[in-house]
């Protein structure tokens, strides 16, 4: 029986995003680590991470909804893995249906929503300042990243061509990054991101000094894995939405680069050697572990990946330069800053395309 | 050895429980997080919930009214667990022995939950956050 490539795609595309957004989390701690002058966990930090937390015992409180609590971590993993299916299935096969930008949109709530619901059915204390906190940063950073779309959608209004449908496979055809509306809204909907992430400066919900992991609190073993694993593919899903939208998509022959040969062998095969030779090495000496942050890094870049590791890069800075806000400051930043900025982009966008300057 | 057990020694998340510390060991707990000692490369994290930890660090000499807590938050710690005792204070009561405040020996407040708990010993006055982190790896070697 022959197994066409296609076929195979659609076997590994869920494992293979699970085990990216391990490694992009491995490469969110490494980075951080670095940044703050430590040597940082090892590579297959993340992987043991969750693997003990499914060997751990499942505490249930005694006054928790059970179902919901039970039920929420697995909505979230299920949303948020929906969406970046969804997205590879753009990437590879420009495939695409009616109203798919709205469907994203609401497919990247699933996870806040599902962290609501899981934190407020666990009847504790902290974990209810969290969801509340939670759900005021939702209604922080929706209507700034809906606002960014539409400028987005705006400028695409004006490249489409007639009686082509106004998807996502045709938005990552383009990059509106490139001009000034979309420049502001792609630097607006990177704060959102972060929020979304629940990454400093916005990890108000989590708070691990203030509200104890406030949101997760409650939550042990197997749960809390899922939790873990739904953030992990958060960070593959939610950077790569950003590209496709904003900077032109990752293009289908991503994996592509990866088989060009050097000589007679392909480059992954070199990679994968480097791999090994580095992350065996690594435990003798830190700088050792360094060449094999950049070689993986190289390798993202040569797969095609290069856009995903520089949004990624970008959050991982912003989380490492900034301290955690209020709530109230959040609020204000998201509502005020973001929405006028925002308001900007969408005239901007207006005028360029009234009058026909693409690059406003 | 299981494979619970193994991904256990990878990544021991830690909880810090003060019962009665001068302030002094947790100090020194948060030293270990520092740049120079650095423990995340050994995957130990310090967590903000019991229900996270795969190990409790105690501190301080266990007074009547932190005894009932302490049993709570071991009843809260999902298991497999293990607890260190950070400091001469919940080794053993140092010049604390015979206050009126004293609810006993840390080791005796949490053997009274569970029997079989594993209970790791770390001496000093403070202890030095090398003695800490071999300390934590030499129990977990011995898991």
């Amino acid at each position: 029986m022959s197994i066409s490539p296609n076929i195979l795609f659609w076997i590994i595309v869920i494992p293979g995003t699970v085990v990216l957004g391990l490694v992009a989390s491995w490469i969110v701690r490494k980075v951080s680590a670095l940044v703050q002058w430590r040597v940082g966990p090892p590579f297959l930090q993340p992987f043991y991470d969750v693997a003990k937390l499914m060997g751990k015992e499942i505490l249930i409180p005694q006054d928790a909804q059970q179902a919901v609590f039970m039920w929420a971590p697995l909505i979230g993993l299920a949303g948020i893995l929906l969406l970046s299916i969804m997205l590879w299935r753009i990437t590879v096969t420009q495939a695409t249906f009616l109203g798919d930008i709205i469907v994203a949109i609401y497919l990247m709530v699933l996870p806040s929503l599902a962290l609501i619901l899981g934190s407020s059915a666990s009847a504790s204390p902290h974990a209810a300042v969290g969801t509340g906190r939670e759900m005021k940063l939702v209604m922080g950073y929706e209507l700034s990243l809906v606002l960014a779309f539409i400028v987005v959608i705006i400028k695409m209004a004006a490249l489409v061509e007639p009686g082509q449908q106004l998807s996502l496979a045709a938005i990552s055809q383009h990059a509106p990054v490139f001009s000034i509306s979309g420049m502001l809204a792609f630097l607006a909907s990177l704060m959102c991101i972060q929020a979304k992430l629940g990454f400093v400066p916005f990890d108000i919900a989590e708070a691990e000094t203030e509200l104890g992991s406030g949101v997760l609190m409650e939550y042990s073993g197997a749960l809390l894995a899922i939790w873990k694993l739904m953030q992990a593919v958060m960070l593959v899903a939610l950077p790569l939405f950003l590209v496709m939208v904003f900077l032109g998509g990752i293009g289908a022959d991503f994996l592509a680069g990866l088989a060009r040969p050097v000589g007679s062998v392909p480059v992954g095969i070199i990679v994968l050697a480097a791999f090994v030779v580095t992350g065996l090495l690594a435990r003798f000496n830190k700088y050792i572990d360094l060449l094999f942050l950049l070689a993986l890094i190289a390798a993202c870049v040569l797969a095609g990946l290069g856009k995903y590791v520089l949004v990624l890069v970008l959050i991982i800075l912003i989380k490492n330069t900034n301290p955690r806000v209020r709530i109230d400051q959040a609020m204000k930043f998201f509502w005020v800053y973001c929405s006028i900025t925002l308001a900007i982009a969408i005239t901007l966008a207006l005028i360029g395309n009234t009058y026909g300057y693409n690059w406003l | 050895m299981s494979w619970k057990i193994k991904a256990l020694k990878k990544s021991p998340w830690v909880f810090h429980v003060n019962v009665g510390a001068c302030n002094n060991c947790d100090i020194e707990i948060v030293n270990c997080l520092t740049p120079r000692f650095d423990v995340e490369r050994f995957g130990i994290k310090l967590v903000g919930s019991p229900r996270h930890a795969d190990a409790l660090l105690v501190t301080g000499v266990g007074t009547k009214q932190a005894a009932i807590r302490l049993r709570e938050v071991y009843r809260q710690t999902s298991k497999p667990c293990v607890v260190f005792l950070i400091g001469a204070c919940p080794c053993g009561m140092g010049i604390f022995s015979t206050g009126y405040h004293v609810a006993g020996p840390v080791d005796k407040i949490i053997r009274e939950v569970d029997p079989d708990a594993i209970i790791a010993y770390v001496p000093g006055c403070p202890p030095k956050p090398e003695a800490m982190i071999s300390g934590i790896l030499k129990a977990l070697a011995a898991l």
